[in-house]
C-alpha cells in the first residue's frame, strides 16, 4: 500500500549536507503493521515526516495505492486524508486552548466528506462525550493522546505514522493506548507505521520490524525474526543492550 | 536481578511517616502522605512510581531541595542525626558530600561556560587541596566513571561531550565528594538504551565498589530489576508496597504493581498486549478516598473505598497497602 524507495532527506548547506535519511527503502502493506526501530539520530522520524510531508526529501520516491505521493505539503487532500501522523507529546501537537469538538471540527473543516458524529468519534477512543467542551489543557496525558488519535481518525485515515506515540506516557495507561492502536487498526482495518525506541512494544504491536542505523535501514523482515533472531550486529547491540524484567 | 541484599544491617537513612504539603491554590496538597522506608548501607533502594505518585518529592525531601512554602513532617533518621530538624548550613553541608545527586538531565546540572574538570573539581578546591592534588583526583575520577582519556578531557565543555559523556561527567562530580549516599533520579530516561545500559552497568559497579547506597527514582521497573535491591513501590503520594526487588517483581503483593509488571513488554519473544488499567494514576490534588488505587482495582470492594489500608507485613521484609494483599500473592 505505502512504498518508500530510496528516500534521502538532507538538511543544512547544500554543499555540505548533513544526511538524515540515506536511500532508506520500506513498505507497508494493507492491515500491516511495521515497527520503525533505532536511536536517537538514526532517521526514523524524518522517514516518517516525509511519509506524511512535512519535510522534503532530496531524492527517492514515496508511491500509495500505486499512486505518486508528491514531496512536501503539496499533496492532493484526500493524500493528506489517507495518511496521518500522531505524535510522541500530545500536549505539544494539541493546542492546549482549544476545546476538543474544535480541534476535530478543524479536521472535518478541512476535510468536509469525512465529517461525521462526534460522540461516535470519540466512543471510538474510550472518550466520554463529556469531554468534548473541555480544552485540551484539561486533559490529561492519556485523554490528549486519545483526543491526537480521534484527530487522526477524524478524516478516515488508512495509514497511522505513530511516532513515538506512547514513550511519553505513564507506563498503565501506555497501555490502554497499545490497546486502544492495536483495536482501532483491526476496527479500521488500519495500516500502521509503528516508530519507537522501546523495541518490547514493538515487538508486542509489529508484523514487521525495520532497523535503522544513522539514516541507514540495516535489517528488515518478520517481527519475530528481526527480535527473535537478529542477523544484523547492529540489531544484535540493540538487543544486548535491552533489559528485560526477567532475566 | 540485582541481588537481594547486601547482608549489612546497619541503616543509613530510615525515612519514617514522611509527609510533604505543597501549597496549592485551595488549600495544601499532601503530595508525600506517610511514606517510610530504610536505606540501609551498601544497598541500591529503588522508589518506582508514575507521574504524580510522589517518587522525586520523596527524593527531593531527603536532600532538602523542596519548593518554596513546602511543610514537611515525619523523621529523617541519617546515621541516628535528625535531618529535619538539623539547621540548614548542616543540611547544606551535607549536601554534596556524604548525599550526592545525579538528575535525568545532565545538560541542566551541568554549567555551560565552565570545564568539565573545573566542575568536577570544584568540591575538591573548597576542600583547601593544591592544584596538583585536585587536577590529579579529577583525573581518577573521570576515569573511574568510564570516561577515556580522562587528561585529555579536563578542559573540555559539557557541549562537546554526547549525553552519556555528560552523564558520567555528572557521576563523576557526584562521586568527588565521597558521599555514602547516591541519589539518582531518572538517571537513564533520556539516554538511548545502548547507553543506557553501560550507566547502569557503571552506576551499579560504583555501587558495589565503594559500598555505597544508591536511592534511584525510576518509572521504569526494568531498570529497577537490573539495579535496585530493594525497591518502593508509590501511588498517589503514598507507598503501595516495598520488598526486596526480585520478590516484589516476581510475585507482587499489590493489585497496582501486578499491573505495572503485566504491562512491561518482553524484548526477545512477542507477548500479547496487556489488559490495561482503566483510568488515569491518582494525583496527590485528587486522591481517592480509601485506597487511592480503588477506582482502577480489579479487586476493589466496598472496604477500599472508605478504608485506606495500613502498610502491614505479608512476608519476612515484605510492606504493602493491600486490604486482600494475601489474595494477590496467591493469583
Amino acid at each position: 500500500m505505502l512504498e518508500v524507495r530510496d528516500l534521502r532527506v538532507t538538511f543544512g548547506p547544500r554543499r555540505k549536507p548533513f544526511v538524515a535519511v540515506d536511500g532508506v527503502s520500506l513498505t507497508v502493506g494493507a492491515n500491516e503493521t511495521v515497527g520503525l526501530v533505532g536511536e536517537s539520530g538514526s532517521g526514523k522520524t524524518t522517514v516518517a515526516r516525509s511519509i506524511v510531508g512535512l519535510v522534503r526529501p532530496a531524492s527517492g520516491s514515496i508511491t500509495y495505492d500505486g499512486r505518486a505521493v508528491p514531496a512536501g505539503t503539496s499533496r492532493p487532500g484526500e493524500l493528506q486524508r489517507a495518511i496521518q501522523m500522531v505524535f510522541q507529546d500530545p500536549r505539544s501537537s494539541l493546542n492546549p486552548w482549544m476545546t476538543v469538538a474544535s480541534i476535530i471540527g478543524e479536521a472535518w473543516r478541512t476535510h468536509p466528506s469525512a465529517a461525521s458524529d462526534l460522540d461516535r468519534l470519540l466512543a471510538d477512543v474510550g472518550l466520554d462525550s463529556s469531554v468534548a467542551g473541555q480544552r485540551a489543557s484539561q486533559l490529561s496525558g492519556g485523554q490528549c493522546q486519545r483526543v491526537s488519535l480521534a484527530r487522526a481518525l477524524a478524516v478516515k485515515p488508512r495509514l497511522l505514522v505513530c511516532d513515538e506515540a506512547v514513550s511519553a506516557l505513564d507506563v498503565s495507561v501506555q497501555a490502554q493506548i497499545l490497546r486502544l492502536l492495536d483495536d482501532l487498526r483491526r476496527r479500521h482495518n488500519l495500516s500502521m507505521l509503528f516508530i519507537s525506541h522501546d523495541l518490547g512494544v514493538v515487538h508486542q504491536i509489529a508484523d514487521r520490524i525495520a532497523v535503522m542505523r544513522r539514516g541507514v535501514l540495516v535489517e528488515e523482515g518478520p517481527a519475530t525474526d528481526v527480535l527473535g533472531a537478529p542477523q544484523h550486529e547492529y540489531t544484535q547491540s540493540l538487543l544486548d543492550a535491552a533489559l528485560e524484567l526477567n532475566s | 536481578m540485582a541481588e537481594s541484599s547486601s547482608g549489612s544491617d546497619d541503616l543509613l537513612l530510615e525515612v519514617s511517616g514522611l509527609v510533604v504539603d505543597l501549597p496549592g491554590r485551595v488549600r495544601a496538597v499532601r503530595v508525600v502522605d506517610e511514606v517510610s522506608f530504610d536505606i540501609p548501607s551498601a544497598t541500591t533502594v529503588g522508589l518506582i512510581g508514575e507521574s504524580g505518585s510522589g517518587k522525586t518529592m520523596t527524593a527531593n525531601a531527603l536532600i532538602g531541595l523542596l519548593p518554596d512554602g513546602a511543610i514537611v513532617g515525619g523523621s529523617l533518621n541519617w546515621r541516628g542525626e535528625e535531618l529535619l530538624t538539623a539547621t540548614a548550613s548542616r543540611r547544606r553541608g551535607l549536601r554534596g558530600h556524604e548525599i550526592a545527586m545525579i538528575f535525568q538531565d545532565p545538560l541542566a546540572a551541568l554549567n555551560p561556560t565552565q570545564t568539565i574538570g573545573r566542575q568536577v573539581g570544584e568540591i575538591l578546591r573548597r576542600s583547601g587541596k593544591s592544584r596538583a592534588a585536585v587536577r590529579e583526583r579529577v583525573v581518577e575520577l573521570l576515569d573511574r566513571a568510564g570516561i577515556p582519556a580522562p587528561a585529555e578531557k579536563l578542559g573540555s565543555f559539557p557541549h562537546e561531550f554526547s549525553g552519556g559523556m555528560r552523564q558520567r561527567a555528572v557521576i563523576a562530580m557526584a562521586l568527588a565528594g565521597n558521599p555514602s549516599l547516591l541519589l539518582a533520579d531518572e538517571p537513564t530516561t533520556a539516554l538511548d538504551v545502548t547507553v543506557q545500559a553501560r550507566i547502569l552497568r557503571l552506576l551499579r559497579s560504583i555501587q558495589e565498589d565503594a559500598g555505597l547506597s544508591m536511592l534511584l527514582v525510576s518509572h521504569d521497573l526494568r531498570v529497577m530489576a537490573h539495579v535496585a535491591h530493594q525497591v518502593v513501590v508509590m501511588y498517589a503520594g503514598r507507598v503501595a508496597e516495598r520488598g526486596a526487588t526480585s520478590d516484589v517483581l516476581r510475585q507482587p503483593a499489590h493489585p497496582y504493581t501486578r499491573a505495572l509488571v503485566d504491562s512491561v513488554p518482553a524484548v526477545r519473544t512477542k507477548t500479547a498486549l496487556a489488559h490495561p488499567l482503566p483510568g488515569t494514576p491518582a494525583t496527590p490534588s485528587n486522591r481517592p478516598a480509601g485506597c487511592a488505587f480503588h477506582p482502577r482495582c480489579p479487586l476493589a470492594r466496598e472496604r477500599c473505598r472508605t478504608e485506606q489500608p495500613a502498610l502491614r507485613a505479608v512476608a519476612p521484609g515484605r510492606w504493602t497497602a493491600c486490604h486482600f494483599a494475601e489474595k494477590v500473592l496467591d493469583a
